[in-house]
């Protein structure tokens, strides 16, 4: 009993930390249909300079900074190597962002030397707690809590702001909006500007718990989150989110289980058995409106 | 008449391709004291290898992605599958309890390599008639293992659209890497560890009794392979079904009103592109010598397509170029890059292990951005044009 409880406390915890990537997919590709593949790179490089500035600088300035220049660092990216794309064939905007994603891969592999890098131990988040018999992280306590208050957060700017309606209005019809006076482009910055910074906040939760970074350690928890936007249906961020915590307590399940049926290598391949049972049986996801295609 | 004459002309060229190749890899051995980039161990013929295995795979890829516009990212399963297939197929029968001693021998006591030479003979004529026609076999069963994991694969998929397919397929490439993966297969698979002790290309290379080798074709076998794979698909390309795959491309409804049966067209593309990507992973097998799914990551499928990108997406013979182009930079020409020089007592800057790639990848983001074409568009090369305009430049100046 305990042990199943430890499996799901990590599982949501999990699911929290991929909720806080998959909101930067569903942003995105609701209003460019865009797979931003290099979202997952992004995560990675905030994880990288979370190392890089806690080992110089205390926790209460390191960790705003880590997230104020992965933001920086999202906004750069489209502007850079999205925007000049905007009236090109999707493929090339997609080819960018793969280009971008191996980039940034390897960068950080010139930068690390390839070695994996350990997270700091934040004292707050990485301390023992004792719930129901199991001794966890604080952080797996923490994150649903603040994976909530933010997604609420979130929704209250989507449907209570201005850039919100705007953003809701660029998703529906690009060319529309556009020709409402709606400036496109910072309507689609504030998309990225958002996405990274949860992805920021998601990666300080997620290397607490994780072994060591390499620069290839963004690229797999990204596309699980991926499947997550899609699975909830593409552009609805309380879709995203239940599929990301759906995901999560799946996967820690399939790794929990025991090891002489040794299935914990399909972990990865789970989700995205998932992904395509979910595009071949209701291709919208859970939440997603159905589109239909005129000719 | 025209027609005729044309094939003519690449078939001459190919032959001759083939010929240059055999050449330059035995000039060390004939004329002795050459300079280090024509011996057999120089980068040079590790470049020609790898990027006549790529090419065949990159222009597999475009198959798909740039002449039927199915945009999938699935290319490193299949090749997976063939390298599999090929080294399953293809090591010794006396070899398997060794390759497999972690699982105690293999499940699967068949070995292509073995019964061939059980007809053949192991030595002389005999055994080199074994070791050709089991490997072709191999290789072609190579193909129908990945052709056939496609048709299943595409049952569900196909139906998809662009950008969906393609998280589908990188998703099918990465269960069944997780499925090579798997210890409880390892008497087939031998799980995480790699498969080796099967002919790689430089089997290929004729010896004389002694040991010492007399003619080498270790670079010329890759080059045949994927030449006449690259030639088939070209064929594809440019018959009637090579026009419906482009009709789906440009316009998938109005095509469907010309009554093209989509899904028979894109499954039709869809199994023959993994088909020769299987082959390239039996060749891909064969260049590296051993045959491990960690290799065949997205990563890979990511590589290829840039290669693809760089090319000119719809070119056949810009993903060749490009193949070569990318495959000489990434492993020889760049290399430089990757470490340390000094000029008299001055160190570089930032030059150390990982700027290579660096540099590439910013090189490959501004041919995304400010090339998006590539090298060909959708062209493709045109010897006798290129020398006629050449020609009629020449006359204008004079």
């Amino acid at each position: 009993m305990e042990y199943v409880i430890s499996v799901l406390l990590s599982g949501i915890s999990v699911g929290g930390q991929y909720a806080l990537i998959a909101i930067g997919y569903t942003l995105v590709y609701g209003i460019l249909r865009l797979i931003n593949f290099a979202h997952g790179d992004v995560f990675m490089v905030a994880g990288l300079m979370g190392i890089y500035f806690t080992a110089t600088m205390p926790y209460s300035v390191s960790i705003p900074l880590v997230i104020i220049i992965t933001v920086v660092l999202g906004f750069v990216i489209e502007r850079a190597a999205y925007k000049p794309l905007r009236n090109a064939p999707r493929m090339s905007v997609m080819i960018s962002a793969i280009g971008v994603s191996y980039l940034l891969q390897n960068t950080a592999t010139y930068i690390t030397g390839g070695q994996p890098m350990t997270y700091p131990v934040i004292p707050f988040l990485a301390g023992t707690v004792n719930v129901a018999g199991t001794h966890t992280k604080w952080v797996v306590i923490i994150t649903p809590f603040l994976v909530l208050a933010l997604v609420v957060a979130l929704n209250q700017l989507i449907n209570h702001t201005k850039i919100g309606m705007a953003m809701r209005a660029v998703s529906k019809d690009f060319e529309t909006s556009r020709l409402m006076g709606i400036k496109i482009n910072s309507v689609i910055s504030a998309t990225f500007i958002i996405g990274s910074g949860l992805a920021a906040v998601g990666s300080v939760l997620f290397f607490t718990n994780y072994p060591a970074i390499t620069p290839t350690a963004g690229a797999m928890p990204g596309l699980k989150a991926f499947v997550a936007a899609v699975f909830g249906g593409i552009g609805s961020i309380p879709g995203a989110v239940i599929g990301a915590f759906l995901i999560g307590i799946c996967e820690t399940i399939i790794k929990g289980l025991p090891s002489s049926w040794d299935v914990s290598v399909f972990s990865d391949a789970f989700t995205f058995a998932l992904l395509i049972v979910i595009l071949v049986f209701k291709p919208q996801g859970l939440f997603g409106e159905a589109a239909t295609d005129k000719v | 008449m025209k027609k005729k004459e044309k094939s003519f002309r690449i078939f001459i060229g190919i032959s001759i391709l083939l010929l240059f190749v055999i050449l330059l890899e035995n000039l060390s051995g004939f004329i002795p004291g050459l300079p280090q980039i024509f011996q057999p161990t120089s980068p040079l013929f590790t470049v020609l290898k790898k990027a006549a295995v790529y090419s065949l795979v990159a222009v597999s890829m475009n198959l798909l992605n740039g002449f039927t516009g199915l945009f999938s990212l699935g290319q490193a399963g299949f090749m997976l599958l063939g390298a599999y297939t090929y080294a399953i197929l293809m090591v010794p029968t006396q070899m398997k309890e060794q390759v497999y001693y972690l699982f105690g021998g293999c499940a699967f006591d068949f070995s292509l390599l073995s019964a061939c030479e059980g007809i053949f003979g192991t030595g002389g004529f005999g055994g080199a008639a074994a070791m050709i026609l089991s490997c072709l076999i191999a290789l072609l069963l190579a193909g129908c293992v990945s052709g056939f994991f496609a048709y299943l694969i595409g049952i569900p998929v196909l139906r998809l659209k662009s950008d969906y397919l393609a998280i589908a397929t990188l998703g099918f490439a990465e269960i069944l890497r997780a499925i090579f993966q798997w210890q409880k297969l390892g008497r087939i698979t031998n799980g995480a560890n790699m498969i080796k002790g099967f002919p790689t290309f430089s089997s290929f290379n004729i010896t004389n009794s002694s040991g010492g080798t007399v003619l080498r074709l270790s670079t010329f076998v890759p080059f045949l392979i994927s030449a006449l794979c690259i030639l088939v698909i070209m064929l594809l390309i440019n018959s009637s079904y090579g026009r419906a795959f482009k009709a789906i491309r440009d316009d998938e409804v109005a095509a469907e009103a010309m009554g093209i049966n989509l899904f028979r067209h894109k499954m039709m593309s869809f199994v023959i592109s993994s088909f020769f990507a299987g082959i390239g992973g039996g060749l891909f097998a064969m260049y590296v010598a051993n045959a491990q799914a960690k290799a065949f990551t997205s990563v890979m499928t990511y590589e290829i397509l840039l290669i693809v990108v760089i090319g000119g997406i719809g070119s056949v013979s810009g993903s060749v170029l490009a193949t070569f182009l990318y495959v000489a930079c990434s492993e020889w020409w760049l290399r430089f890059l990757d470490s340390e020089l000094y000029i008299g007592a001055v160190k570089v800057p930032l030059l150390r292990n990982g700027f290579r790639m660096v540099v590439f990848s910013v090189v490959i983001m501004v041919i995304v951005l400010f090339f998006s074409q590539g090298i060909m568009g959708d062209q493709e090369l045109n010897l006798g044009a290129l020398l006629k305009k050449i020609r009629v430049k020449k006359e204008r100046k004079e």
